[in-house]
Formats: C-alpha cells, sequence, structure tokens
C-alpha cells in the first residue's frame, strides 16, 4: 500500500484515501495556443520509468491536490509538497539527487 | 521444422519421445537486418510473422529483453472478442478474431482457441442503452453480436445470480464466436513458425539505444552489442514511452498496472466468459479448472509489474456479488502486467518523427484478442507505408483531435 504524507492537513494517507491525478506541472494551453501545444497539454506524457512528479487528491480527507515525487520503478516516495508551485521545491530535487545521481525528467533535473 | 501432428505424437511415443527438436533456435545476433522488431511479446511476433509470410521480408530479429512472451502476452487473462464500437476498431479486431480462428492450424501449434463465447454484463439502464448501440453498431461492421434478456444470460451462466441485490443483470452483449485462448502458446507459435522462416528471436537481449543518422534510423544498441537495420518497430508495451524517449519522441501514454488472479481448480462451473463492466471485475474458466479473474487497472504510473491489494480486493468483492459461490474459493496466485494507456483508449499503431521507425503500442488493458489482426496491419505499415487496418491508428489523431473512442468498449480492463 502505497503512504504520502499531504502536505496540507499532515495526514499519513493510506492510497485508498487518496486519488492519483497523473502528471505534475503541465502548462496549461488556452485560447491562441497552437495544435501541439495542445496536444502536449492534453496527450503527451513524460511517463517515465523513474523519478515521476505527480498529483494527488486527498479524496477522503481535506479534498485538496498536492503533488509528491514518487519513481515508478521502486515506489520509493521522495516526499509531497503543495500544488500552489511551478517546480518541485529544492528540498525535495535535492532529496532525490541524493539518492539519484544523475536523474532528469523533462526540463528538470 | 519438423510438424506436430497426431502421427509425430505416435512416433515420438514409439521412441520414447528423443525426436522432438527445439521449437525455436537460439542464435547470436547478425550485424544487420532488414527489419527489426524491438519486444516478443504476441504483438511483435505476429508482426515478424505477417513480415515474412505476407510480405516476404524474412531477414528479421526479434529482439527481447526477458524470455519471449514474458511481457503482457503471458500475464493477460485471454479474453477474445471483437464487439467494439467505432469502425476502425471493429475492422482490426475482428481481423484479428478471426485470424484466431485458424491460427492452430496456420501455426501447426495448438493454440487453444475456445470459442465458448463472450458476455459483457448491463447492471445499469445506462449500460442497456450503451451496449443495444454497440450491438446495432456490430451488426452494420459485420461483426456478429446480439442484445440478450437477463432469462438468457441465466442459461449461459447458470451459477450467476442476476437479481442483485445492488447490481441486477438486466440484460447482455452476447458474442457467440469471442472466447479465450492459451497465450503462451500464441507467442511460443510465432516464435516457432518465425524461426523456422530464417528469423532470428534474440532472447535475453535488451535494447538500450536507438541509432539515427539524418533522421533515419539506423540501428539499435543492445546488451549484445550494435545491430544495424534498414526498419525498425518497436512493439514493448509498458516500456513505449522508455523506447520512444530513446528514438527521441513522446507518446500520449502512461504505463500502469493492472493485475489478474487465479483460485484453485474446480469442477467445470462456467463455459463462457462474463464481463460486468459496471462493477468492475470478469471471469472464466480456465481448462485446468482455475477460476481467472480480473479487473481494472491501479489509478497511477507505475513500472514494477505489481500492483495494490486493494485493487483485487474491489475486483473480487464485485464478482462475489455476481457469483455468490465463488465466495469460498482460495485463490492461488495473483501477478500483474505494466499496460499502456492512450487517452481513447485505442492502440496506436504509426509511423513515428523518425524515419523507417514505426510503433505499435497503447493496446493497454486489452490487446490479446488484437494480436493476429495487428500483426497482420502492423507489418502491411512497416512494409509498404500504409495499411487500410492500420490508417486510423496513426499518432496524428492526438493532435488532430480524430479519437477512436473506445472508453466504452474498454470499460473494464481486459
Ligand atoms: C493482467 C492482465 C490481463 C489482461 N487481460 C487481457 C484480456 O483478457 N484480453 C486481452 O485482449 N488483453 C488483455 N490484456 C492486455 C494484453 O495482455 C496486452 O495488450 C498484450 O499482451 C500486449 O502485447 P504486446 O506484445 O504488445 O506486449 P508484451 O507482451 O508486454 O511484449 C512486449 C515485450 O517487449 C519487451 N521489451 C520491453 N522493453 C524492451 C527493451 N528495451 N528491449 C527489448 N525488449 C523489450 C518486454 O520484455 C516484453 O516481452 C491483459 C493485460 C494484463 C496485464
Ligand atoms: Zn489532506
Amino acid at each position: 500500500m502505497l503512504i504520502l504524507t499531504c502536505p496540507y492537513c499532515g495526514v499519513e494517507a493510506d492510497e485508498t484515501e487518496l486519488h492519483a491525478g497523473g502528471e505534475a506541472h503541465i502548462t496549461r494551453e488556452t485560447v491562441g495556443s497552437s495544435d501541439e501545444d495542445f496536444e502536449d497539454y492534453l496527450f503527451q506524457r513524460q511517463n517515465p520509468k523513474g523519478i515521476h512528479f505527480e498529483r494527488w487528491r486527498h479524496v477522503y480527507g481535506c479534498g485538496k491536490w498536492f503533488h509528491a515525487a514518487r519513481c515508478t520503478n521502486t515506489l520509493e516516495v521522495f516526499g509531497t509538497y503543495s500544488a500552489q508551485t511551478t517546480e518541485p521545491p529544492k528540498d525535495i530535487r535535492d532529496k532525490i539527487s541524493g539518492k539519484r545521481p544523475g536523474w532528469s525528467w523533462g526540463i528538470f533535473s | 521444422m519438423k510438424r506436430y501432428s497426431a502421427f509425430a505424437i505416435a512416433r515420438e511415443a514409439a521412441r520414447y519421445h528423443t525426436g522432438w527438436e527445439r521449437a525455436w533456435r537460439a542464435p547470436e545476433p547478425k550485424k544487420k537486418y532488414d527489419a527489426i522488431i524491438i519486444g516478443a511479446g504476441g504483438h511483435g511476433l505476429a508482426t515478424a510473422y505477417h513480415l515474412g509470410k505476407n510480405h516476404g521480408i524474412k531477414n528479421v530479429a526479434i529482439i527481447e529483453k526477458g524470455w519471449l512472451g514474458g511481457g503482457n502476452t503471458g500475464r493477460n487473462t485471454t479474453i477474445i472478442r471483437s464487439n467494439y464500437l467505432q469502425d476502425p476498431s471493429a475492422a482490426i479486431y475482428e481481423k484479428a478474431r478471426s485470424l484466431y480462428e485458424t491460427m492452430s492450424q496456420d501455426l501447426n501449434y495448438n493454440v487453444m482457441f475456445s470459442p465458448r463465447g463472450v458476455i459483457m454484463l448491463a447492471q445499469t439502464h445506462h449500460e442497456v442503452r450503451g451496449y443495444q448501440r454497440t450491438a446495432h453498431a456490430n451488426a452494420l461492421q459485420g461483426v456478429q453480436t446480439e442484445w440478450i434478456g437477463p432469462q438468457r444470460v441465466k442459461e449461459l451462466c447458470p451459477i450467476m445470480c442476476i437479481d442483485g441485490p445492488r447490481y441486477p443483470v438486466l440484460g447482455g452483449l452476447w458474442q457467440a464466436r469471442g472466447g479465450t485462448a492459451r497465450h503462451d502458446a500464441v507467442a511460443w507459435g510465432y516464435a516457432r513458425a518465425c524461426s523456422d522462416m530464417g528469423m532470428d528471436v534474440l532472447q535475453k537481449c535488451e535494447v538500450t539505444a536507438i541509432r539515427q543518422e539524418n533522421g533515419k534510423v539506423v540501428g539499435v544498441t543492445t546488451t549484445k552489442g550494435d545491430i544495424d537495420c534498414d526498419k525498425l518497430g518497436i512493439v514493448v508495451a509498458g516500456h513505449s514511452g522508455v523506447l520512444a524517449e530513446m528514438a527521441g519522441f513522446r507518446l500520449p501514454i502512461e504505463s500502469v498496472a493492472l493485475q489478474a488472479l487465479v483460485s484453485e481448480p474446480i469442477k467445470p462451473c462456467m463455459d463462457v466468459v462474463v464481463m460486468a463492466n459496471t462493477v468492475h471485475g470478469y471471469m472464466s474458466q480456465s481448462d485446468k479448472g482455475e477460476m481467472v479473474i480480473g479487473g481494472g487497472t491501479d489509478g497511477y504510473n507505475n513500472y514494477t509489474q505489481r500492483g495494490s491489494f486493494h485493487h483485487i480486493e474491489e475486483t473480487v468483492r464485485a464478482l462475489i456479488e455476481t457469483f455468490p459461490m465463488i465466495s469460498r474459493l482460495k485463490m492461488l496466485r495473483q501477478w500483474g502486467g505494466i499496460v499502456d494507456v492512450t487517452g481513447d483508449r485505442s492502440p496506436i499503431l504509426s509511423k513515428t518523427p523518425l524515419e523507417n521507425c514505426f510503433i505499435n503500442c497503447g493496446w493497454g488493458t486489452g490487446g490479446f484478442k488484437a494480436i493476429p489482426g495487428s500483426g497482420w496491419g502492423f507489418a502491411e505499415l512497416m512494409a509498404k507505408g500504409y495499411s487500410p487496418l492500420t490508417a486510423e491508428f496513426g499518432l496524428d489523431r492526438f493532435k488532430e483531435g480524430r479519437f477512436i473512442d473506445e472508453s466504452v468498449a474498454a470499460g473494464v480492463a481486459h
């Protein structure tokens, strides 16, 4: 069972208390964007075998969306953080670098 | 290759089975092939088979990082049906289903295709309307399916409780020529036929890079060294994103775990396949007597080939309501596979931004049934640059908004 700590209410929540929301930090496109950008935004995914930044919702708790850094190959969780940010915070990136030197993910590394 | 036959069994019995030969060779890689297929699952092997059989391209290698059929092909619950809603899907799935009918003869390998019939249960009024619509669409597509009432469902599957309590059975979509086949045998039969045509099935050989020059693919780097090719087919299911990254493009795909489980063997009690999409579970009985059970996918990206326990619990809980007699069965084994899911729940059989590199993926939770049709179409696409079977399944459809929406037909994972 995957266990994530909700950064808002601090609860250590079991996977059954949460809803997975897919890749995080996707730029939302709008009126005037090109077809390619819309395709990227709506469909194209990193889907890495390794470090993944992703959205979760604490559905059966405080109800809020938050972000998690997790490895899709080992299920190791590197931390959770607020959804009110456009990139993973430095402490989480440092933690990942400590354990997985040389990791990369799209524009972040 | 010596043919398998009743005569061969008698001959070998008379000489203590000393004369059987290896089903396929275990060659070392050549320097170069006309075509390389990455992934020796059903789709990769069927593609190679039809490249040779239909297009005379026999200088082919199928490269597999593990053992052949060890991916989703050897992990699936083997439901075969073609009762999809959209025309392009009906065409490729029905082509596949019809090829399954003669596969054992075509490959001279018993794949145990058993057209025992598949019922998709309607347990809400919404599903009743949905499946009636599918039955009408199938009639126009030339796919034989039929809408049946609850009494007929009960006749076909007497162990089912059709009265609820939560979700009474209101009817079902019945495909009499749907069924199951032996998954490993499909992989093995194709591998044997490919090997017999002179193709190399290279097991325990992982592709680690895709080499290109001037926007064209020139070969792959593997754990057994560099191998060159004129054309490359990527057919790796859950690992499609990883290979696409090596080739330098992205895919509209997420990889998630899908699980299945089987019970202890019991006497024959069910001779059809039943799928219950509302409650998210499906079941059939194997020839060994095990009840084969599957459900929905896990929610999050995963490459571990195992899933979450609570998903199994949900699946079994749902099925017990419809099949009360299974409540005291012991479960023997449980496993997971990594499935490649697209936004419209339809596969991708396509050219890619890299010239002479093609990709066949996105079969997600339901590609076993499609193996021969997919191999037929994808081989044509690789050989000729166009196939009527795959034309609608290109990567462009996501940019153009031309989806082949099968989220209803694909419903539960199967
Ligand atoms: C639990 C479960 C139940 C299912 N039930 C059904 C069902 O009832 N009916 C149905 O129609 N479908 C079902 N499916 C879906 C079906 O199994 C798949 O769609 C289908 O088997 C995919 O076949 P494939 O050949 O594309 O992939 P796979 O069989 O997964 O083959 C891909 C191969 O590529 C290899 N590979 C990956 N990376 C590399 C690399 N770098 N180098 C070399 N080789 C590599 C892998 O090792 C693997 O063997 C189910 C799937 C699962 C997991
Ligand atoms: Zn919370």
